[in-house]
């Protein structure tokens, strides 16, 4: 494989099977340094697994890879000096508190101990952790251990760090709050590679999305080109008069074409390709006197994109992962 | 940025900043910070430390004064006889848990950071073994301080008892890596209890820990001569009279060695690759 400088990833063919279940089937990837990639995929799709090898967890059973510019198998140990991992489950110990963690990871990273202990409290201040500090990591709610996590991983600053779904069971207050903590590292030039389930948080934060299914990379792009490739989102509208619905059905299939009428009586969605022919429809609306009570336009979900990708929807492509699993 | 920051942006950025990385930790400073963190976990965990005491102290209670008068003649001379088995015994019942808490360890994700890092690879299960070593010391230290109230007076005195409980400890740390490879290959923490306490027992009890082997039938008395905790509990109780044989303290030292140089090495193996 010939190395390219300007990447922070690059993978090859990796593979992994676990039993007769292949989790990883032939997965390709290239990061540029400096860049947040996203890696989107329902559960079971083989994203952790990538990880997991990329950070030299687990070795592939074909295939190969080099993270910043060394190989994961034959240099592992280099690999794991410029690297940090945040793992699904939240990789902090639950029986130390949030200050003896940072420590601890500070000790292991070769920090002499009163600078471990300054740069700790100096990431718990940073991170809203200062008043939790002597707490039980245990007692710590979900956002709260996933900040630490995320301080835990950057004790000495990595040039690339892998986040597993990072937000994955956070209240959307904790969500903002661990996305503004990346947003940052990126700023500082962390390179980052970020496994998703939410099509929503790589938008917002990746440059370069890989999507992923049964192991394998079926679509690659910006943002913008995969929810292009996906055509559209739906326009949601509300009426203040249940009465007018037939009304607006008429002018907002006229506009955008097929509408489906909602359970709820005041209520119609329809297929949108871009903002600004929502726009136009909703203003047609105000123009034929049909009162709104609200409208909004929503992004493509994750499995509209596994369906206009795949043909089946993310939660098809979940339960069929989860069957092959139990199969072994 | 989101309507409610975690804290204020300068404090934020500050943290951030480039961090340069200091050199790697020896080995040894590696794996004495995890034998630190075995040690916070006893500090946050008190109950941990219940096990190690209390069943000693039922032990010690129970066999002299329940078993002393017929086994003995009087409870005063079994206690001669059975404190530094009961020591041996405790202690190496505890090492069990070393492996249980490995298997625990294994479920939570904190295992992932520790072996994404890049320090020497057996540092996290030689650190948490000095750490259960502290355990030990404690089951140990519990033991005798109970023989001596009871009226255990041993003719080398504390010194003996030390070097006794010493001996036993470096014997359980050797031990330790057959439980924690135990822990790496069974399921779950229950299942490396069982399969632990299926091996120690009895093999503790099939030792002269209780009884003079004298009294057992020929077969038996044969295999409980070459039962290394046999020959661990003859040397504790030399130790402790003072007339110790060099022999059967090489063959402890020796025997904890072979253990930790076939099973540490396995173990660190296992931790690396599993999962």
């Amino acid at each position: 494989m010939t190395t390219d400088p300007t990447l922070a990833i690059e993978a090859t063919g990796l593979v992994k099977s676990f039993g007769d279940t292949t989790a990883v089937d032939g997965v390709d990837l290239a990061v540029r340094r400096g860049s947040v990639y996203g890696v989107l995929g329902p559960n079971g799709a083989g994203k952790t697994t990538t990880i997991r090898m990329l950070a030299t967890l687990l070795r592939p059973d074909a295939g190969s890879a080099r993270v910043l510019g060394h190989d994961i198998v034959s240099e592992a140990d280099a690999v794991r000096g410029l690297v940090s991992l945040t793992g699904q489950l939240a990789s902090v110990d639950e029986d130390l508190t949030g200050r003896e963690n940072l420590i601890l990871l500070g000790r292991l990273l070769g920090l002499k101990r009163a600078h471990a202990k300054d740069r700790a409290a100096e990431l718990l201040d940073a991170f809203g952790l200062a008043d939790a500090a002597g707490r039980l990591v245990k007692n710590y709610s979900g956002g709260m251990r996933r900040r630490l996590d995320i301080a835990a991983s950057i004790v000495v600053t990595p040039e690339l760090m892998f986040l597993d779904e990072p937000t994955t069971g956070l209240d959307p207050r904790s969500r903002n709050q661990v996305w503004d903590i990346i947003r940052a590292l990126v700023a500082e030039g962390t390179t980052i590679l970020l496994c998703t389930q939410y099509l929503d948080e790589a938008d917002q934060l990746a440059d370069g999305i890989a999507v992923i299914d049964h192991g394998r990379v079926i679509a690659e792009g910006t943002p913008g080109q995969l929810k292009a490739s996906v055509g559209s989102g739906a326009l949601h509208v509300r009426l203040l008069d249940p009465e007018q619905r037939p009304e607006a059905e008429r002018v907002l299939s006229r506009e955008l074409g097929s509408v489906h009428l909602e359970p709820d009586p005041a209520a119609l969605s329809v297929a949108c390709p871009d903002g600004n022919r929502a726009a136009e429809a909703v203003a047609e609306l105000a123009r034929a006197d049909v009162r709104i009570a609200q409208f909004s336009l929503d992004q493509p979900s994750l499995d509209e994109v596994f369906l206009a990708l795949t043909g089946h929807t993310a939660e098809e492509s979940e339960a069929t992962a989860i069957e092959e699993e139990q199969a072994v | 940025m989101s309507a409610v920051p975690i804290a204020d942006e300068a404090a934020l950025r500050q943290a951030l900043a480039s961090t340069p990385r200091p050199p790697r930790p020896s080995a040894m400073s590696a794996a004495l910070t995890f034998g630190w963190r075995g040690m916070l976990k006893v500090k946050h965990v008190p109950e941990q430390l219940l096990d190690v005491t209390i069943t000693p102290v039922m032990f010690v209670l129970m066999f002299t004064y329940l078993f002393g008068g017929a086994i003995a003649g009087s409870t005063g001379e079994y206690l001669d006889y059975i404190l530094p088995g009961i020591l041996v015994m405790s202690v190496l019942f505890t090492t069990v848990y070393s492996g249980v808490a490995l298997n625990t360890d294994l479920t939570k994700g904190v295992v992932d950071r520790f072996r994404s890092l890049p320090i020497w690879k057996p540092a996290p299960l030689v650190g948490s073994l000095l750490g259960d070593s502290v355990r030990y010391v404690i089951a140990g230290t519990v033991i005798m301080v109970l023989g001596v109230v009871l009226g255990f007076r041993p003719e080398a005195g504390v010194g003996g008892m030390v070097a006794a409980l010493a001996l036993v400890v470096v014997f359980a740390f050797g031990l330790s890596w057959v439980f924690t490879t135990l822990g790496l290959l069974l399921r779950s923490p229950n299942a490396v209890m069982n399969a632990g306490f299926m091996g120690i027992f009895p093999l503790t009890f099939l030792s002269n820990v209780f009884v003079d082997p004298a009294t057992l039938p020929a077969g038996l008395e044969e295999f409980v001569e070459v039962n290394p905790i046999s020959i661990l509990a003859t040397a504790s109780r030399g130790l402790m009279e003072g007339n110790a044989e060099g022999g059967d303290i090489a063959i402890v030292l020796a025997t904890a060695a072979v253990l930790t140089a076939v099973f540490a090495p396995l173990t660190t193996r296992l931790y690396r690759t599993k999962g």
